[in-house]
Formats: C-alpha cells, sequence, structure tokens
C-alpha cells in the first residue's frame, strides 16, 4: 500500500495531527528543560502521573485527567519544596517518582476488572488517539505557543540566570511555577502518543540532536520541533509496516538520527565540539 | 551630608536557622567603593544577597535610598551554567530587561546601549558567540557588560577575580575605576593584595561587620575585626596589603 493511501484512515489522520502538535509542544518545552537541566524533574513528574492513572481507573473517571491532576500536583510539590531546600532536590523526585508508580499500581489492582488500556499508558499509542484527545492537545499547543513568543526573553533570562532575573524585577517565582504546569500538561498529553515510560526522549532527544548543531534557545527549539516531527512520521509509517509499537519505534527513529547527526557533525566539522572547544585549552575554568 | 544609597541596621541574617550575619550594620555612600573580604562562609555572599534583596534579613532593617532595580550585579562564576544556549549578546541585553515586558524588538537606544557596553569591555567582536564557546575571562566580561548596561547606581560584584588570567584582572579593575566616577561599587574579592589600590574602603565580614574608611589595612587591624584572612606584609608605600598566594 502506498504511504499516501494510509492518509486515508480515520485513525491515521489523528496519529498524524497528535504527531504534529506534540512535535510543537515537546519541541519548545524540550528545549526550555534540557537547557535548564531539569530532565530528572520532568521524568519525576511523567512517572508521578501513573498514580493518576491508576486512581482514574479505579473512580472511572478519565485517566488522562487524573494524570492531569498528578502531573500538576507532583510539578507544584516538586517545585515548592526545591524552594524550601526541606529535602535535596533530587531525593524529592525520586520520591514523587516511585510514589506515584506505586500508587498507579495500586489502584490499577483494586479497579475491578482488567486494565486494557495500560500498556498504552505506560509505552504509547498514537493510532488511538481520539478527536477528544487532539482538541486537548491542540488547546495547549497553542497555549505553550503563545506563551513562549510573548514572554520568550524573560523565559530564556530566567532559564539562564535565575538570580540576576530576580535583579532585574522580572516575577521569577510566578513564572517557574507557570512554566512547570505547562511542563506537566505537555507531559500528560504527550503520554498518549508517547507513553509515561518513552515521553522524556521526545523532550530531550530532539533538542540534543540540534544543540550539536547550534547553541541559540530559538534556533534550537525550532529545529527540535522539526525534528520531532520527521521522527513521528518515521516511526509511525514503520510501525504499520512492520506492526510493531508506535511509541517504541518514534524514539529509535529518534536515537538513531542523534546517532547520525554526530556521525554529520564529525565529518563535517571535524571533532571539535562547540562548548567544549575552548575549556580544553583552558581547564582552569572548568568547575 | 548626602544620605546613604543602602543602610542596614543591626541585621542578622540566617540559613535553615544557621546564623551567618549577626548585627550587621552598614552603610554604604554613593560613589564609595567598597572591598567586602572575609574568610570563606563568613557571610560575604550573604550580605550581598540582604542587600540584593534576594535574602530577607532575619532582624534589623535595610533601606535604600535610591531603586533597587538600579542595582548591577555580577554573580559569582559558579552560579552560571557555561554550557546554556544563550550568545553573548543575549546575555547582555537581559541586563536591559525591566520587569515582564512582553516580546518586543530591542529599541535603537537599546541596541545602541548593548554595542557601547560590548565595546568598553572589549567583546564587540564576539557578540554572537554562544557563551560555551568562551574562556572565562571573555565570560566574565560578558557578565560585567550585562552588569552595567543599564547604567546601575550601584555595582555589585562576587568575585569577578576567580578563575580569570592576570591581565583581565588588571583590565578589569581599570575599569572598575572608571566606572566607580559613576557607580557605587561592591566588590566581594579574595585578593585584597590586588584590590587595595583600587577600593577606597574595607567591609570585613566574619559573622560581624567591620567597616574600614580607607583602603589600607595591615594585620592587626584584621586581627581586631577577626577576619582572619591571610596576609604577610604591609608597607607605607604603595598603601597596599599583600595577601598571601598559596599557588
Amino acid at each position: 500500500m502506498e504511504i499516501l493511501q494510509l492518509f486515508e484512515y480515520g485513525f491515521i489522520q489523528n496519529a498524524f495531527t497528535a504527531a504534529l502538535l506534540m512535535s510543537v509542544t515537546c519541541g519548545i518545552i524540550g528545549t526550555y528543560i534540557v537547557s535548564r537541566r531539569m530532565v530528572f524533574i520532568t521524568g519525576g513528574i511523567t512517572h508521578s502521573s501513573f498514580g493518576g492513572v491508576g486512581i482514574g481507573y479505579f473512580l472511572g473517571i478519565p485517566p488522562l485527567a487524573g494524570a492531569a491532576v498528578f502531573a500538576v500536583l507532583a510539578a507544584l510539590i516538586t517545585e515548592n519544596l526545591t524552594r524550601k531546600k526541606i529535602l535535596r532536590n533530587d531525593s524529592i523526585i525520586a520520591i514523587m517518582w516511585s510514589l506515584g508508580m506505586a500508587l498507579g499500581i495500586i489502584f490499577v489492582y483494586l479497579t475491578p476488572g482488567y486494565a486494557p488500556n495500560l500498556m498504552s499508558f505506560l509505552f504509547g499509542s498514537i493510532i488511538t488517539v481520539t478527536t477528544t484527545d487532539l482538541w486537548f492537545m491542540f488547546s495547549l499547543t497553542t497555549t505553550v505557543l503563545l506563551f513562549f513568543f510573548i514572554l520568550f526573553k524573560p523565559i530564556l533570562y530566567i532559564s539562564f540566570d535565575e538570580q540576576f532575573a530576580k535583579t532585574r524585577g522580572i516575577p521569577v517565582m510566578l513564572m517557574n511555577y507557570l512554566l512547570i504546569i505547562l511542563v506537566a500538561l505537555t507531559i500528560v498529553l504527550s503520554i498518549r502518543v508517547a507513553g509515561i515510560i518513552l515521553v522524556l526522549s521526545i523532550l530531550t532527544i530532539p533538542q540534543n540532536i540540534a544543540n550539536i548543531f547550534t547553541n541559540r534557545f530559538s534556533v534550537i527549539m525550532i529545529t527540535s520541533v522539526i525534528l520531532g516531527f520527521i521522527a513521528s512520521m518515521v516511526g509511525l509509517v514503520v510501525s504499520y509496516y512492520l506492526d510493531i509499537p508506535s511509541g517504541a519505534t518514534i524514539i529509535f527513529s529518534l536515537v538513531l538520527m542523534y546517532l547520525a547527526a554526530r556521525v554529520v557533525k564529525v565529518v563535517t566539522f571535524g571533532k571539535k565540539y562547540p562548548s567544549k572547544k575552548e575549556a580544553a585549552n583552558e581547564p582552569a575554568e572548568d568547575r | 551630608m548626602e544620605k546613604p544609597l543602602v543602610q542596614l541596621r543591626n541585621v542578622d541574617a540566617a540559613y535553615q536557622n544557621k546564623i551567618v550575619l549577626s548585627n550587621v550594620s552598614l552603610s554604604i555612600d554613593d560613589r564609595d567603593f567598597i572591598g567586602i573580604i572575609g574568610p570563606n562562609g563568613g557571610g560575604k555572599t550573604t550580605l550581598l544577597k540582604i542587600i540584593l534583596g534576594f535574602l530577607k534579613p532575619l532582624q534589623g532593617t535595610i533601606k535604600y535610598t535610591f531603586d533597587r532595580s538600579e542595582i548591577g550585579y555580577l554573580p559569582q562564576g559558579n552560579q552560571i551554567d557555561d554550557r546554556f544556549p544563550i550568545t553573548v549578546k543575549e546575555v547582555v541585553a537581559s541586563g536591559l530587561e525591566k520587569g515582564l515586558k512582553i516580546q518586543k524588538k530591542f529599541s535603537s537606544t537599546e541596541r545602541q546601549k548593548i554595542n557601547t557596553v560590548l565595546e568598553k569591555v572589549g567583546m564587540e567582536k564576539l557578540r554572537k558567540r554562544p557563551i560555551g564557546e568562551l574562556s572565562g575571562g571573555e565570560l566574565q566580561r560578558t557578565l560585567l557588560a550585562r552588569a552595567i548596561v543599564s547604567s546601575p547606581r550601584m555595582l555589585i560584584l562576587d568575585e569577578p577575580d576567580t578563575h580569570v588570567d592576570n591581565k583581565f584582572e588588571m583590565e578589569l579593575y581599570g575599569l572598575l575605576k572608571e566606572l566607580n566616577e559613576t557607580m557605587t561599587i561592591l566588590l566581594v574579592s579574595h585578593d585584597i593584595g590586588t584590590i587595595s589600590p583600587y577600593i577606597k574602603s574595607i567591609a570585613c565580614v566574619n559573622r560581624k561587620l567591620h567597616f574600614h574608611s580607607s583602603n589600607e589595612i595591615n594585620e592587626e587591624q584584621l586581627q581586631v575585626y577577626n577576619c582572619p584572612i591571610e596576609i604577610i606584609a604591609h608597607g607605607p608605600i604603595p598603601h597596599r596589603v599583600m595577601k598571601q598566594h598559596n599557588q
């Protein structure tokens, strides 16, 4: 069958739209996460959202709604406890991470009957995305786009040097909370496509591929959106033809793209890695 | 007499119940150039945080006779992630931000300011460089440019002389001397010997603060101030003390 004929199927059209929306939000939010070294925090939020999925099943409400509540709560708690320095930041994350997974398993176990969609929450299922899911994703994508477009400079400055941003009168705390909520919502809406276990890669691999070639925040964002979309398309088509899980195939395409990018970089620009270039000559400045 | 720009009265500061500064009073006069010295963990950075408003005093008061947004700040180098994807120009531009502004292009005056300050610190050719490709000295120049681009009334620098080469250090102090004509400067340094010719007064911070309104200080005074930094000698000419170099 021709690839174009695939698009005559409604579920493939939905999958295509979902991939596009996810690539845009994850490309932008992921750049924020990666630049600010928040990948581990994001992992914690992602996994804690499984608690919400479990409770959703148990109470008979949409599991993703439960996941959204859990993710946002986990994000706010992590942010708050980190600021207050009550616990070490990485310990808080580990606790939220495992607590969420534990609650999820307990409630799924307590739910009468069998939870058939569990695998799709863990590993994603782009071809079962519904029109309702798409509307939620569309709203989030619009919000993220507007937020980052309007507040690009403050976001960049806060991410680079929070303390300095404070001296310039930027409401750093408020922005941090708003951003972590957007991170949480992005995660939840990407769970449909990539799954809890795999979503982190969509938020980090495209950015790291882009970062091989550019060191500009805005360029990394745009490049990540494009790369994420290409990988999703490749993953979608390949998974369809080979009849293998779509989420995993998308991740696999991303990793292959990353490796290819490294090879291209070495071949075209030599072995010099941009951010190491001068640091290598002046080891005293390494911290 | 002119009112001091900042006045701290009987300030106590603490981190998680551990008192770092105790009963600190300090008046910062306009155009002063204060060298802040003291042992590690003595509260130098904490004092800056109090003045910058990052930390609320546990007790005591702090009064400003100018807007706090008119403080230019150069943080300690280890606060900066040098792999962050940002260019020299973007870093400097962040010094012009004021409050939460929505996205707009820089005005021609703003661009002018950025260009002037980049020239002043000798970074005009590297404006498009990502900071990951800068040397330690170049990064400090960039951060200094960011701190002064808004022409602040007060400039606060936290150990700008760590991890930089001697050439840059001398240039930096020369530049600060020039800036001091229009700005009040607070400089935390571990190297009292080098900064001595440039500063006007010294603040020894070791839980307590002792203000010394001259740039000369000797070992006995430091002992009285309970400010144990190592000093090998001080001579009448030139008026400076030397800190012992361990390396």
